[in-house]
């Protein structure tokens, strides 16, 4: 009984392609001027969601204009899939100082 | 520094216009903000013997006011209700004994650039006892569509992204744009189009014409942190290095910051919506929310400005909406 749990265990965890949870590795939360976590790593194809959670209205706007939000007011949000492997450095075309990047492998 | 300064009402010292003496003249307005300067920063009432002539033709002394970051759409703490605080500015305007020649307003007249928060702020404006109210955007005004709906509403015979330039009672004003084409990491920008405009703007005038510059976000830098400073603003004061009398006027910092360099005096103006904190005293500078019952109106405020002919600098005078 045990050995089985555990076998089944090991196949469960070796399962490739698991979808991630909503809200949990693919969201960046914009608060205090800042994109959290400021740098996010993801596999190629994961959609990435931005939360604007501060009490002014942002944007992510990536550097070579490759993904561009329409500004979010608070609670609003902005999605990108995306789909080849790199570097995605982006920022806030409201106020610039703020900067992030996703990491796509 | 100053060989010709005037005295002003309330120097009890009787030593010219000094640091003391303005300060009292700014308890009486209701200013919160130490203002320390090297050149000399004069009352609109008082002339030198020097200029005594110039006061048998007042015709060429005027006033204005500033008022800036009215954020019509916002509508969270500190201020859940900017269009009251709006129309106690507009009514501080309308007490003033004369009315001021125009209104300046420097930027985020809206939140989030929508029709309906430009609708409410002109008519909001209306009211104002005024003559022409010139406008320059902040960043909140250019949201979504590079400015083309502000350049509609308010871009009148402007260049560009929406920068132009005034006279008025021999006085050049300026409007600048420095909220547009912003870089990743960086400050306000005014870009290469915009300053070659300037050069040229300001070329045929002479030295001893005195500027007003008006833009949105700080020329100076203040606090580069937040983003309170302007890229290339160096290249624009080089050109007005050769000026007399310089005066910026900003807004974006919610705050009154000033500071005198030669001939050239800044200034930020308050916000008539919410407060933001001092650089460096909270994690952003995002509206300060910690604001106690009944000091609102302390934290926002307008700026009357008096220009003096033949006088060296603008007095430039910030009003509290909590003051008299």
């Amino acid at each position: 009984m045990k050995m089985c749990s555990l076998l089944s265990l090991m196949a469960f965890l070796t399962l490739p392609g698991l979808p991630a949870e909503a809200g949990g590795t693919n969201q960046v939360t914009i608060d205090n001027f800042s994109f959290t976590p400021q740098t996010l790593t993801v596999p190629v194809g994961t959609k990435v969601t931005w939360i604007n959670k501060d009490d002014v209205p942002h944007t992510v706007t990536g550097d070579d204009k490759h993904f561009v939000s329409r500004a979010l007011d608070t609670d609003q949000q902005f999605s990108f899939t995306f789909t080849t492997s790199g570097t995605n450095n982006y920022y806030c075309s409201v106020h610039p100082m703020m900067t992030g990047r996703i990491i796509v492998r | 520094m100053e060989t010709d300064n005037d005295r002003i009402e309330c120097d009890i010292e009787n030593d010219g216009v000094d640091r003391r003496g303005f300060l009292k003249c700014m308890a009486w307005a209701g200013t919160g903000m130490l203002w320390t300067m090297t050149g000399g920063v004069l009352a609109s009432k008082i002339l030198s013997p020097m200029t005594a002539a110039a006061a048998e033709s007042p015709v060429g002394d005027f006033t204005f006011v500033q008022i800036s970051d009215s954020h019509i759409g916002f509508a969270k703490e500190p201020n859940k209700d900017v269009i009251a605080t709006l129309k106690q500015a507009i009514a501080k305007i309308n007490a003033l004994p004369a009315a001021p020649d125009f209104i300046l307003h420097t930027g985020d007249l809206s939140h989030l650039s929508a029709p309906e928060e430009f609708d409410t702020l002109d008519q909001l404006l209306k009211s104002t006892r005024t003559g022409k109210i010139f406008y320059v955007p902040g960043e909140h005004d250019v949201l979504n569509d590079s400015g083309k709906q502000f350049r509609e509403r308010y871009g009148k015979g402007s260049k560009g992204d929406g920068w132009y330039s005034f006279d008025h009672h021999g006085v050049h004003f300026i409007g600048l744009v420095n909220v547009m084409n912003l870089k990743p990491g960086g400050l306000g920008f005014l870009g290469p189009a915009q300053l070659d405009w300037l050069k040229d703007d300001v070329a045929p005038l002479s030295d001893s014409t005195p500027i007003v510059v008006f833009a949105h976000v700080p020329l100076w830098t203040i606090y580069p942190q937040w983003g309170w400073g302007t890229d290339d603003s160096g290249q624009a004061l080089a050109m007005l290095k050769r000026f007399g009398s310089v005066t910026v006027l900003n807004g974006h910092i919610h705050q009154v910051q000033q500071k005198v360099e030669g001939n050239v005096s800044f200034h930020t103006a308050l916000s008539t919506a919410f407060p933001q904190p001092q650089p460096g005293t909270a994690p952003s500078p995002g509206p300060m929310k910690n604001v106690p019952a009944g000091k609102l109106g302390s934290l926002l405020g307008v700026t009357r400005v008096n220009f003096v002919q033949g006088q060296k600098s603008l007095a430039i005078v910030d009003s509290t909406l909590a003051g008299s």
